[in-house]
């Protein structure tokens, strides 16, 4: 038998709770309104569908590596880890308590295709409050991470939310884009881009393009421990410096010479050549620790 | 969405943790919690699920489980997105035994 295969929990496969369980120290973490306490979605009840009892999210405070720190879990597989009105209220509150009582850091386990359209505007508005909040903590001196490696990825209004935050851990099975390939389908036609091929997908919102990209801090293994090994590497690290217009300014440029450099490009692999990787077409081969050296060699 | 309500007879629970969830509202999936409830020798259970006109075998399940162990003195709450009986079953025994502390 493989030792590393036995001993290792998919994080792609967890649900939100399980998740938890694994990134926080054994037995820390205290779950803020708890099933029996929460109410779920009204709006989904008026639409006659069965909600969930914490619709969706997990939200409470445990410690990592011994640092007191704030979590929320969306829940993939109860639908979609949409946002509904309750699910962002939960994630707002527990931002808000961070700004109060400072822990160490909030982490957002995303899994979420963004706004549940069931709940229309209420889910909407839950979406901007949670970036306002996620803006607010890291103005406040409190880092916000997002760990991305769930079925469902972080799309949508959730795509935007991991992108406030002060970094992204992400896994190669994970996913970060704005619009979800289904809708850029529907909308604009399978030539634009073929949401059922399933490589090509990954190749455009896959953790290691984004990884490769620059778009998110590190790439962890599909592995509830590496997820906690990264999150606590992060902890450790230095403090990151308050958001400034100076930061952002530079931001803008970078993403306007990405613009310029790759906006006629079809597909991750163009756009790994451009970059300088010698052979693109092995970059989904690789494994995560290939993976990084090759990132680490390329020019900069 | 279809509303059920059931009460059955059974032991009393050995102990009583805290309450306890389990699963998840996905497709084919159900999420159960467990609570205490007010009646020492009664189990009542109450459902909301996607999957219109079971009731029937809704009680068939839960009268089997509800004889097989000791769940009296709880309430249980279950949504579900259609749910097998065996996975409905295997959620409840796994639930309950949640429920008294034993499972992590």
């Amino acid at each position: 038998m493989n030792s590393a295969l036995t001993t290792r929990h998919s994080w792609f496969e967890a649900t939100a709770r399980r998740r938890l369980v694994g990134l926080l120290d054994a037995g820390s973490f205290r779950e803020i309104l708890p099933p029996a306490e929460a109410q779920p979605s009204p709006h989904l009840a008026q639409l006659d569908l069965p909600g969930a009892f914490d619709d969706g999210v997990v939200v409470g405070c445990g410690r990592l590596a011994e640092k007191t720190v704030f979590v929320a879990a969306q829940e993939g597989q109860f639908m979609g880890g949409a946002v509904g009105e309750i699910h962002g209220a939960k994630i707002v509150g527990l931002l808000r308590r961070a700004v109060q009582e400072k822990p160490a850091a909030v982490l957002l386990l995303i899994d979420s295709g963004g706004v549940r359209l069931h709940e229309a505007n209420a889910g909407l508005i839950a979406i901007s409050e949670i970036m306002r909040a996620v803006l607010d903590a890291r103005a406040a001196g409190v880092p916000v991470i997002a760990l991305v490696g769930g079925s469902c990825g972080a799309f949508g209004g959730m795509g935007i939310v991991a992108k406030l935050c002060s970094a992204i851990l992400i896994s190669e099975e994970g996913r970060l884009a704005l619009s979800g390939p289904e809708v850029i389908e529907t909308v604009m036609g399978v030539e634009e881009f073929d949401s059922k091929d399933r490589a090509l997908v990954w190749r455009i919102t896959g953790g290691k393009h984004r990884y490769l990209m620059g778009d998110c801090a590190l790439l962890v293994d599909d592995d509830i421990a590496a997820f906690r090994a990264g999150a606590a590497e992060f902890l450790a690290g230095p403090t990151e410096s308050a958001p400034s217009l100076g930061q952002l300014r530079a931001r803008q440029q970078v993403l306007e010479n990405r613009l310029a450099a790759y906006a006629t490009y079809r597909d991750g692999l163009q756009v790994w050549a451009a970059l300088g990787v010698a052979e693109p077409e092995s970059v989904p081969l690789l494994d995560r620790d290939s993976l990084v050296a090759l990132k680490e060699g390329l020019p900069t | 969405m279809e509303t059920l309500d059931f009460r059955f007879d059974s032991a009393p629970v050995s102990r009583a943790a805290n309450p306890a969830l389990c699963g998840v509202v996905g497709s084919g999936n159900l999420e159960i919690l467990v609570k205490a409830g007010d009646e020492p020798t009664a189990c009542a259970v109450r459902i909301k699920t996607s999957a219109r006109g079971f009731g029937e075998t809704w009680r068939a399940v839960l009268g089997s489980f509800a004889a097989a162990h000791a769940a009296g003195g709880t309430a249980i709450a279950i949504n579900d997105m259609g749910a097998t009986p065996a996975v409905v079953s295997l959620r409840l025994a796994q639930a309950l035994a949640d429920y008294q502390g034993g499972a992590q």
